[in-house]
């Protein structure tokens, strides 16, 4: 049995009166694809905070790769190796593609206390910048403003971004948010190539995505992990079916 | 054919300021030199505000004070002997950095209307500190004895080699502004202002290059200050009132925020402006509020906005 | 220390720390529902004291004076809303910024164009002038007992229309979640103009009451703006509770420290020093107080905001 490479030890938050996370023990093994499901309002937004270093918890603890993590903040999470998409596209978008990369490079590639030198000029970030827009198929779009990418080539953006921090977990909050059809194959395909020398995190409302790409499945409903396993459990577990009443035909598509 | 252009432009402009001297003097008109001296000075109060406000994205409406700092630095000391520019202008640089790292590092720990309020609270702070140090002159200020010495290198009292200093500190400003936005830093600060969520996601501790922004802008502030002081001979804690912390903000938005010579051109706008309208009438302001708000409303991109981009990047 | 200096300082603070509620309340609404930048503020209370002179000198009853500057300080609060600030909403901070900046150069300019440039005053009405005797040997204006009297009928007003009244509800959820209140299907327009409108009545309060004591010229309403932009930020954006919280602390604070840092310091240091350094210090009391607040709490000590 690996070490885990993320994990949560009784996690709770609440907010006023409600426990949006409730005693969340997860656990998450190198190299696999773990996806994180549940319907609306199970508090996943609020786990992925915890995770990411947004929201401060109430109790229990996180670990990256056995250190306690609990408190760090969001920058200091990245340096360690974790690498968060958001749910709603956030990038930069009065830069090109390429400078939004190259940025995400730069984020780790020593300090940024550089105030002399043009970045713009400086290939040990544009190189990888390149290759990391080529390795999710934006290299065409490299001196696009960002804003001006259509929505499918920002999400792509987005994990571009991500992986340019070379980052050990990568926590990806609904990449397939707004996406349908070939878009979303090309996405599938995308972070399927990434299995192998990534861990990653999927929040996710997109089954079929789900059901394709995830090692093993945890199911939040109200702020509980009700079962964690392999995709075949989890479709065959009744109280998952309960959980998704009337959205069965995900689960069985 | 843009990039031409603007470079041209610049070119331009400098020849002309470099000759404002030679051509009052033929003019017999002083007046310009000081006027055009004025200007810079200004630029240069605006557009260290521009780095932390059009490339960080930090309304700061206490930068004035910063300005009254490198006015006092040296208006205290000359009050007690001290005439030097050799210990005068590093201690207004150190003072303004010092000023500035304090008071960023309580108000960076906020944003968007409370930063506003805050920076505002403590401009105003030094202010009624100036106002309440009745030995320096106190709300009616002072005059200087004698402008920052520096030997035989060069006199300040004459009016020529006054303005060619700040015309290369002017000039040298704007060089180093603009090697500051392209370089790491500059692109960590457009980012910040753009989208501070995701620079934290990057792995960006914002905080610390926030407060180095600030620091470098109040310290630019502060020169503009010295410079300021030894073109007036004027010591007074007007040039701290939040007011003139307003004013500056205007001629950044006057010139357009996305470039390093937009607020040069908003200061000259500006104050051109101001000479027009106060030869009119005494009651100007009744006028340039409004001329104001209704710039706010219907123009953002200022005068830079209307000129031809940089080539590169959208905004440098 | 003597006891009676402390008591009267006290109350001294205590009307100053009314009277920047009256200005902090309207104010924290405005920013916590409507996120508007308004610099404008301070030419409220401004406008509110000269109008109050011109009607007294125009009718010769104070009373008259007040009940009619009230609405129409109120009344051009709701044209400057409607005009300007309407369209300033949806704008950036910096937008609201130079824009409300631009209202203060013409307001102060207005004042002396219609006018003069000299300042006014107003007269005390007979019924308030005077002192009251309130402890054995010591008096106290009536005029300032009857500010403190206002401002506290005006506090209870404003609990019972935000905790007891629709409207109050609205501006509670409004002040916590503007965008869901939108959602609601509320008149957002309506919503903004009254809250507007009841900010601009408050500052007026403040400074027709302000007009008595003190001398009524172009620029008045700056000082006071930043002390309620130091009692908003100590307050927490948009919490009425907050506003009031904090305007009696740095109400008190700047009153009791002008009076008593001087003296203390002169104990400490001796008389030399503390003539220097005494008045200096206690101006910069309060902000020190402000960063203080901000190192532990920088969302204010009773913030509103939850989205």
């Amino acid at each position: 049995m690996a070490e885990p490479l993320l994990e949560t030890r009784d996690l709770v938050k609440s907010f006023g009166g409600v426990r949006a996370t409730d005693h969340v023990s997860l656990t998450v093994l190198p190299g696999e694809i773990h996806a994180v499901i549940g319907p609306n309002g199970a508090g996943k937004t609020t786990l992925i905070g915890q995770l990411a270093g947004e929201i401060a918890p109430d109790a229990g603890t996180v670990l990256l790769a056995g250190a306690d993590v609990t408190r760090l903040p969001v920058h200091a999470r990245s340096a360690l190796g974790l690498a968060r998409s958001f749910q709603v596209t956030s990038i930069f978008g009065e830069f090109t593609a390429l400078d939004n990369v190259a940025l995400a490079v730069q984020a780790h590639a020593g300090h940024s206390f550089r105030l002399w030198r043009p970045a713009r000029g400086e290939a040990v970030l544009r190189e990888p910048a390149r290759a990391a827009l080529a390795a999710v198929g934006l290299a065409h779009r490299a001196d696009a403003p960002a804003a001006h990418l259509a929505h499918g080539e920002q999400r792509q953006l987005e994990i571009a971004m991500a992986l340019a921090t070379r980052p050990r977990l990568l926590l990806l909050d609904e990449p397939m948010a707004g996406m349908a059809g070939t878009d979303s194959e090309r996405m599938v395909d995308l972070l399927r190539g990434l299995k192998g020398g990534h861990t990653l995190v999927l929040v996710e409302h997109d089954m079929d995505a789900v059901f394709a790409l995830a090692d093993r499945i945890s199911v939040l409903v109200y702020g509980r992990i009700i079962a964690t396993g392999a995709p075949r459990e989890i479709r065959a577990n009744p109280e998952v079916e309960q959980a998704y009443l009337g959205e069965q035909d995900l689960l069985h598509a | 054919m843009g990039a031409r252009l603007r470079t041209g432009g610049i070119a331009a402009a400098l020849v002309f300021l470099a000759l404002v001297p030679a051509g009052a003097h033929l003019l017999d008109a002083p007046f310009y030199l000081k006027l055009v001296g004025r200007i810079m000075i200004w630029a240069m109060a605006a557009l260290s505000l521009n780095l932390i406000l059009g490339y960080g994205g930090m309304v700061s409406l206490g930068h004035a004070a910063f300005l009254g700092v490198g006015v006092y630095a040296v208006g205290i000391l000359g009050a007690h002997g001290a005439h030097s520019g050799f210990i005068q202008w590093p201690v207004a640089v150190l003072a303004s950095a010092l000023a500035a790292a304090a008071i960023g590092a309580v108000s960076l720990r906020t944003s968007g209307v409370y930063f506003i309020m805050i920076t505002l609270a403590f401009a105003q702070m030094l202010y009624f500190l100036g106002v309440s140090l009745k030995v320096y002159g106190g709300d009616d200020g002072m005059t200087l004895s004698a402008r920052s010495q520096f030997g035989g290198l060069v006199d300040l009292d004459h009016p020529a080699a006054l303005y060619y200093l700040i015309f290369a500190l002017f000039v040298a400003f704007h060089y180093l502004g603009h090697r500051l936005v392209n370089s790491r830093f500059g692109l960590v600060l457009q980012g910040i202002r753009s989208n501070e969520r995701r620079m934290r996601a990057l792995g960006f501790p914002t905080f610390r290059y926030k407060l180095l922004a600030f620091v470098l802008s109040g310290v630019a502030c502060g020169i503009a200050g010295v410079l300021l002081v030894n073109f007036t001979k004027y010591v007074s804690p007007a040039f701290m009132h939040w007011t003139r912390s307003g004013e500056i903000m205007v001629m950044v938005i006057l010139g357009g925020m996305g470039s390093v010579v937009g607020p040069a051109l908003g200061a000259a706008l500006f104050l051109l402006l101001e000479e027009a309208l106060s030869g009119y009438t005494a009651s100007w302001p009744v006028i340039f509020g409004p001329v104001l708000i209704l710039l706010v409303l219907f123009a953002r991109g200022g005068i830079a906005g209307l000129l031809p981009a940089p080539r590169g990047a959208p905004r440098g | 220390m003597d006891p009676q200096l402390v008591l009267v300082q006290g109350l001294n603070g205590v009307q100053l720390g009314v009277m920047l509620f009256l200005m902090a309340a309207g104010l924290t609404l405005v920013f916590g529902i409507m996120n508007l930048v308004n610099l404008a503020h301070g030419s409220l209370y401004m406008v509110g004291a000269y109008l109050a002179a011109a009607f007294q000198e125009w009718t010769g009853s104070f009373l008259l004076a007040v009940l009619l500057a009230l609405p129409a300080t109120a009344l051009v609060g709701i044209v400057a809303e409607v005009l300007v600030l309407r369209a300033l909403y949806r704008r950036d901070h910096m937008d609201q910024v130079l824009a409300t900046f631009g209202m203060i150069l013409f307001f102060n300019e207005i004042v002396r164009i219609v006018w003069g440039k000299t300042s006014r005053y107003m007269a005390l009405p007979a019924a308030l002038e005077g002192q009251v005797e309130i402890l054995r040997g010591v008096g106290y204006p009536t005029y300032r007992l009857a500010i403190i009297a206002v401002g506290i009928a005006v506090a209870v007003f404003l609990y019972v229309l935000i905790s007891h009244t629709r409207v109050g509800m609205l501006i509670r959820a409004g002040a916590s979640n503007r965008t869901m209140v939108g959602a609601l299907g509320v008149n957002i327009a309506l919503l903004y103009t009254l809250v507007f409108g009841l900010g601009a009545a408050l500052a007026g309060l403040a400074g027709l009451m302000a007009g008595p004591t003190l001398a009524i010229e172009s620029g008045m309403g700056d000082p006071i703006l930043i002390l309620t932009f130091v009692v908003i930020v100590i307050g927490g954006i948009g919490s009425v509770r907050g506003a009031f919280v904090a305007a009696l602390v740095v109400g008190l604070a700047d009153t009791m420290g002008r009076a008593l840092l001087p003296s203390l310091l002169r104990t400490l240091v001796g008389p030399q020093a503390a003539n220097q350094a005494g008045p200096a210090l206690a101006s910069m009391l309060i902000y020190v107080l402000m960063a203080a607040v901000l190192a532990f709490r920088p969302e204010g000590l009773f913030p509103a905001r939850t989205g």
